[in-house]
């Protein structure tokens, strides 16, 4: 699961009064409410906040996870500078980006659009809806048997895929897809688009909803083309969100584990490393509980950052939009 | 990363596209545009088949044939051999519980929260937020080993709980931000109406609120359930004996097992399969009412 909703739109709260809803009859008035947060406050402290900030520490130290943590200052961190291995699994969370954000969102679309606005209007709303209902199918699947289900296609001896390049007479392309360095990255990167390919295409359907068609039908008298409106209507007004979704499919891309775990545990080699799986097998393969935790840290630092960037250039966006 | 936003429930299939009274004729090239929409689909549902057909083949079957015949006969025993290895029943099981009470709990959590923060409006409600919302955005990873220690310190190490209580924090972070805003919106004139006739804040929650946002509240529940039934990382690490094990992870597990022949391993994917597909399916009719009755967005 990876939803990361938008902070951005929580803004809109921000300016609304400041009195409770409910009238002060109560207890203790306005402050009495806090009573109610007390069991998600403590929950939140043990499982989230607690960790978290002993997590940051642990990147400080050496641990085996057996004797006490002993301080090492920043060893970890000018280690994980030089470590060839952290830069790769990096290199291929561009990878992951590319495969679960970029191509996505741009087919996405494209696809929605293509169903709205055509297959929608043309062919009527149901089979719009059973397409995308289609495209959406791999999203139900958890992750990890999705990788199996694709892992299971792309086996080296009679896998299907080999099977049908054999069947149309591209015997020579057969390939070891998963098991050889050259492609298995990339291997991973198409599980990745189609896994996430129907959620941009849901959310930018259900955004399509919003467009007046009567912007479309003036458009058309004036004389633009598919294209034109695609880009000048579409486009503008779903902009919110196209940014949800990069936003959240962003650091998900960033997070990713499952299919790494399930399909190459990172090999051959290092050539499908992530940072998440490079800290769990530091932590339990490796025993070396103080560096997972630096990867982990900038790992995490890497996705607040980004985060608050994407926010911030967001917000930006918006006032500009408003201000014209 | 499996990804389901409320989104997802906007338009539905009985809700059919509003331009569709305008259908005008189709050209040529509509015809075009319809057949690539349709070719693409049939290849995003292209390995849902091959696996359908092949968990019901036999490995001699699929030697001769391949994986992309149909099977020559109907052939059980690749699945019979998957559930019975995994006692599958004990993994459905194991999820389903999980699954089912991180929904509930973390509902309840949620509701709590947005009671404060969307009807109290307590004094920082936006940074409380935020700060909930680091459990959603978070890298598991720098959560992992602290957690892994606190539990074996505690005994509930290779216990569901430890799974049952992470992810009910986990998943009310998302339940607070999006009732938060829900409450946010809440009629006030009931709430006035409640209050005058003397209720206390906790009636006024348990009787009148909850019950009106419910619709909204069955969505989470659905949402917290799929979403935690789908985890990977977090059981795979807390849940280690084959008894704990949810069914996404005793599939993996099973992976690398070399005593597992190409059709058992189909046949595992499809058992993997089946029940996501089976709520979906059940519960797309509840998302939708409860999208539009509570309004959420």
């Amino acid at each position: 699961m990876a939803v990361v909703p938008v902070v951005a739109r929580s803004r809109a709260t921000r300016s609304t009064d400041e009195q409770s809803l409910l009238p002060n009859s109560g207890s203790g008035g306005r402050a009495g409410f806090w009573l109610y947060l007390i069991p998600g406050f403590a929950l939140f402290l043990v499982v989230i906040l607690i960790p978290l900030v002993w997590n940051i520490y642990l990147s400080f130290t050496e641990w085996r996870g057996i004797k006490p943590p002993e301080f090492i200052g920043l060893d970890n961190w000018v280690e994980l500078a030089g470590d060839t291995k952290f830069w790769t699994s990096f290199g291929n969370s561009i990878a992951m980006i590319i495969a679960m954000v970029i191509v996505p969102t741009l087919l996405g679309l494209l696809l929605a659009a293509m169903l709205f606005d055509l297959v929608g209007k043309k062919f009527g709303g149901r089979v719009a809806s059973f397409l995308r209902a289609t495209y959406y199918l791999p999203q139900v699947l958890p992750v990890a048997v999705a990788a199996i289900v694709i892992g299971w296609i792309l086996r080296p001896e009679n896998g299907a895929l080999n099977t049908v390049l054999a069947a149309i007479g591209l015997g020579d392309l057969q390939h070891n897809w998963l098991g050889s360095p050259d492609t298995a990255l990339l291997s991973i990167m198409f599980v990745m688009v189609w896994v996430q390919l129907g959620y941009p295409v849901v959310i930018f359907m259900a955004a399509l909803q919003r467009v007046d068609p009567e912007l479309y039908e003036a458009a058309e008298l004036d004389g633009a083309n598919w294209l034109q409106r695609f880009r000048w209507i579409t486009v503008s007004i779903i902009r919110p969100e196209i940014f949800v979704v990069t936003l959240t499919c962003t650091i998900a891309a960033l997070k990713v584990f499952g299919p790494i775990y399930t399909l190459t545990r990172g090999g051959p080699g290092t050539s499908t490393i992530v940072p998440s799986y490079y800290s769990y097998s530091e932590f339990f393969q490796n025993q070396q509980v103080g560096y997972g935790a630096t990867i982990a840290t900038a790992l995490t630092v890497v996705i607040v950052l980004l985060t608050v960037v994407f926010i911030k250039a967001q917000n930006r966006a918006e006032r500009a939009e408003s201000e014209r | 990363m499996a990804v389901i936003a409320p989104e997802l429930t906007v338009a539905e299939p009985e809700h059919p596209l509003k331009l569709r009274q305008r259908k005008t004729r189709r050209t040529v090239s509509d015809w075009l545009i319809l057949a690539a929409a349709v070719v693409f689909g049939a290849l995003i549902a292209a390995p849902f088949v091959i696996i359908l057909i092949n968990s019901f083949k036999s490995p001699a079957d699929y030697a001769t044939s391949g994986p992309l015949s149909l099977p020559s006969n109907l052939y059980f025993d690749g699945i019979a051999a998957f559930w019975e290895r995994v006692n599958f029943p004990e993994k459905l099981w194991n999820s389903f519980f999980i699954s089912g009470m991180v929904a509930i709990l973390a509902v309840v959590i949620s509701v709590f929260n947005a009671f404060a923060i969307g009807i109290g409006r307590v004094r920082g409600r936006t940074w409380i937020i935020v700060l909930f919302l680091l459990a959603n955005m978070l890298p598991q990873e720098a959560l992992l080993y602290p957690l892994y220690y606190m539990f074996k310190q505690v005994g509930l190490y290779d216990n569901v709980w430890s799974v049952i209580i992470i992810f009910t924090v986990i998943q009310s972070a998302f339940g607070t931000y999006l009732l938060s805003s829900v409450y946010g919106t809440f009629p006030k004139e009931i709430l006035e109406a409640a209050s005058l006739d003397g209720a206390s804040r906790w009636q006024i929650l348990t009787r009148v609120i909850v019950p009106i946002s419910r619709p909204t509240l069955a969505v989470l529940v659905i949402f917290f359930f799929i979403w935690t039934w789908n985890e990977f990382l977090i059981p795979l690490t807390f849940l280690v004996s084959n008894a704990n094990q949810t069914v996404p992870v005793s599939i993996a597990v099973l992976q690398g097992d070399r005593l597992m022949d190409v059709t058992t391993t189909s046949a595992s994917a499809l058992l993997g399969l089946i029940p996501t597909l089976v709520f979906f399916l059940i519960f797309q009719r509840t998302l939708t009412r409860g999208i539009t009755a509570g309004a959420v967005k």
